[in-house]
């Protein structure tokens, strides 16, 4: 549904986006994570048509973006949740999604629809006829949401959307992500908030300028050191260290009475490492799978850029 | 271009105006002042002294007229300055600027925003200053002062090509700044050569008969053209979301 290759942009000597590439399937929910300045919001405005590419490529469905002739029509397939959700204060909230409404074109039966359908869904129909300058943070990101979907994009781009929201608000946007997903849209959601990532994406892409790494949480979170077996021993001798030596497993160290051993597959792996112990006589006190989280992996490899 | 998305970025524009009291008052309030004040200095002046002679009338009549170019320069600027300015403070351009218009379809929208109250307020305020003139000199005059070509080239060309550069220069002065009072300050700078032009009448410089009033008109169609592309040049996507501040 979304492909970039090598997109980059630059503004004068600054290049904000470094020769990204990646793809995102239809119906997923795609992270992209990085720090303030590290081109999230960028990439975004790129992929929506909002500023032009300095070079490489990038579609969104069959359309090619940077082309003017699809530019309207890229327009028409996404929806859009800026980091400000920049609604019109003095207008009610039926009002803001009329407006977008109409602006993309939707029937008159289209847009009441959708207003209905998605301020339900946001729980704010009851604040239909209320102007959204009154709104809290958490309301007014939900109705920024509802204008976004207002003409049923296939693609939605959310920048930040759960960024100064309170616990409550926050999940309501994320379990409604997950709604999302399930109509098969594909969501592609600029945060720096790796709870938030692991929770609901399905991959993620850590962008700092350059791309780092992509895969799901669980191979990002390999990527840093991959899986460790911690081994507590009442003592470690010689022959426990050349038993374990002896092992197809990954590397071996010691710290006093602790071995630690890389593994790949630790429910495979785990039951050869204690058999080889005990067989070379040692007596196992706790056995414990270390694993890197995904902030881990987040904080390696933005420090490997700086 | 497609004027149907212009029109629905003009109508949401005016419906958030029509919310504005100030900035409705404004528009309303000096075209419906002059319009009574001008009427007014005919009436008094003829209790005080016998009146204004009736050769003297039509030059005096012609110089009032000219309010009604220096009018359409001084109101649209708080709804244009507004308009962009407040959608630069809301932060709302970026979600405008995704949807499915083009940089094009939506100035024009805001010209029109700003365009169209201006212009309606001018030519209420005309029709209601043509009323009272024409009743209160036909007795001096016996014949209908107003309408007549002079005051028909002002509210159909000068007017609008009035209004249009004052749209025009806001629009240049909200590119560059953060604030609508600035904008609206900036902007309202736009009234002082039609100013210039009025003095230039009074002392006796200019004649504002029919001729002069074409070459005007002939002279504000080429600025509003410059300003046209200047103004436009700053409203790109591009530039707003990595520019504008």
């Amino acid at each position: 549904m979304i492909e970039a290759q090598g997109l980059t942009k630059k503004f004068g000597d600054l290049t904000a986006v470094d020769g990204v590439s990646f793809k995102v399937e239809e119906g997923e929910v795609f992270g992209f994570l990085g720090p303030n300045g590290a081109g999230k919001t960028t990439t975004v405005r790129m992929l929506c048509c909002l500023i032009s590419k300095t070079s490489g490529e990038a579609r969104i469905a069959d359309y090619d973006v940077g082309k003017d002739s699809d530019s309207l029509m890229i327009r028409k397939i996404i929806g859009l949740v800026p980091d400000n959700v920049g609604l019109y204060d003095d207008l009610t909230a039926y009002d803001n999604l009329e407006f977008y409404g109409k602006l993309y074109g939707c029937t008159e039966a289209q847009r009441k629809e959708n207003i209905e359908r998605f301020l339900k869904m946001l729980g704010l129909w009851d604040k239909k006829d209320v102007t959204a300058g009154t709104f809290s943070k958490g309301m007014k990101q939900k109705l920024a949401i509802a204008r976004a979907l207002i003409h049923d994009p296939r693609v939605l781009f959310m920048d930040e959307p759960t960024v100064n929201l309170d616990p409550e608000s926050s999940k309501t946007v994320r379990d409604f992500i997950l709604e999302l997903k399930k109509e098969k849209k594909t969501v592609f959601l600029n945060t720096h908030n790796l709870d938030e990532a692991q929770k609901i994406c399905d991959r993620i892409a850590i962008l700092n300028t350059k791309l780092m790494a992509i895969g799901t949480a669980e191979e990002l979170e390999r990527s840093v050191r991959g899986r460790q077996t911690e081994v507590q021993l009442v003592q470690v001798n010689d022959a426990i260290m050349g038993a374990l030596g002896r092992l197809s497993t990954g590397k071996v160290t010691r710290d006093g009475n602790s071995i630690t051993v890389d593994v790949l597959d630790p429910e495979k792996e785990n039951p050869e490492i204690v058999r080889a112990i005990v067989g070379a006589g040692g007596d196992v006190q706790s056995v414990s799978i270390n694993t890197s989280t995904l902030e881990d992996a987040y904080l390696k490899l933005v420090k490997e850029t700086k | 271009m497609n004027l149907a998305k212009s029109w629905i970025v003009a109508a949401k524009d005016l419906k958030s105006f029509l919310r504005k009291r100030t900035v409705l008052y404004t528009t309303v309030i000096l075209p419906l002042m002059l319009s009574v004040l001008f009427p007014l200095v005919i009436e008094i002046s003829s209790r005080k002294s016998g009146g204004i002679p009736a050769a003297s009338l039509p030059a005096l009549l012609n110089s009032f007229a000219f309010f009604f170019v220096i009018i359409p320069a001084i109101v649209p600027t708080p709804i244009a300055s507004y308009s962009i300015v407040g959608e630069k403070i809301e932060k709302s351009l970026e979600p405008l600027l995704a949807t499915p218009t083009t940089d094009g379809e939506i100035l024009l929208g805001k010209y029109l925003a700003a365009f169209l109250p201006a212009i309606v307020a001018t030519y209420a305020g005309a029709t209601i200053y043509m009323t009272l003139i024409d009743s209160l000199t036909y007795g001096k005059l016996h014949y209908l002062y107003y309408p007549n070509s002079g005051f028909a080239l002002t509210l159909l060309v000068l007017a609008p090509l009035s209004a249009t550069l004052s749209v025009e220069a806001s629009v240049i002065a909200s590119s560059r700044v953060s604030d609508v009072r600035s904008a609206s300050q900036l902007g309202g700078l736009m009234f002082l050569p039609f100013m210039g032009i009025y003095l230039a009448s009074e002392l006796g410089l200019i004649t504002l008969d029919t001729n002069t009033l074409l070459i005007i008109g002939a002279i504000l169609a080429v600025v509003a053209l410059v300003l046209f592309r200047v103004s436009t040049a700053p409203f790109s996507r591009e530039e707003i979301l990595t520019k504008w501040k």
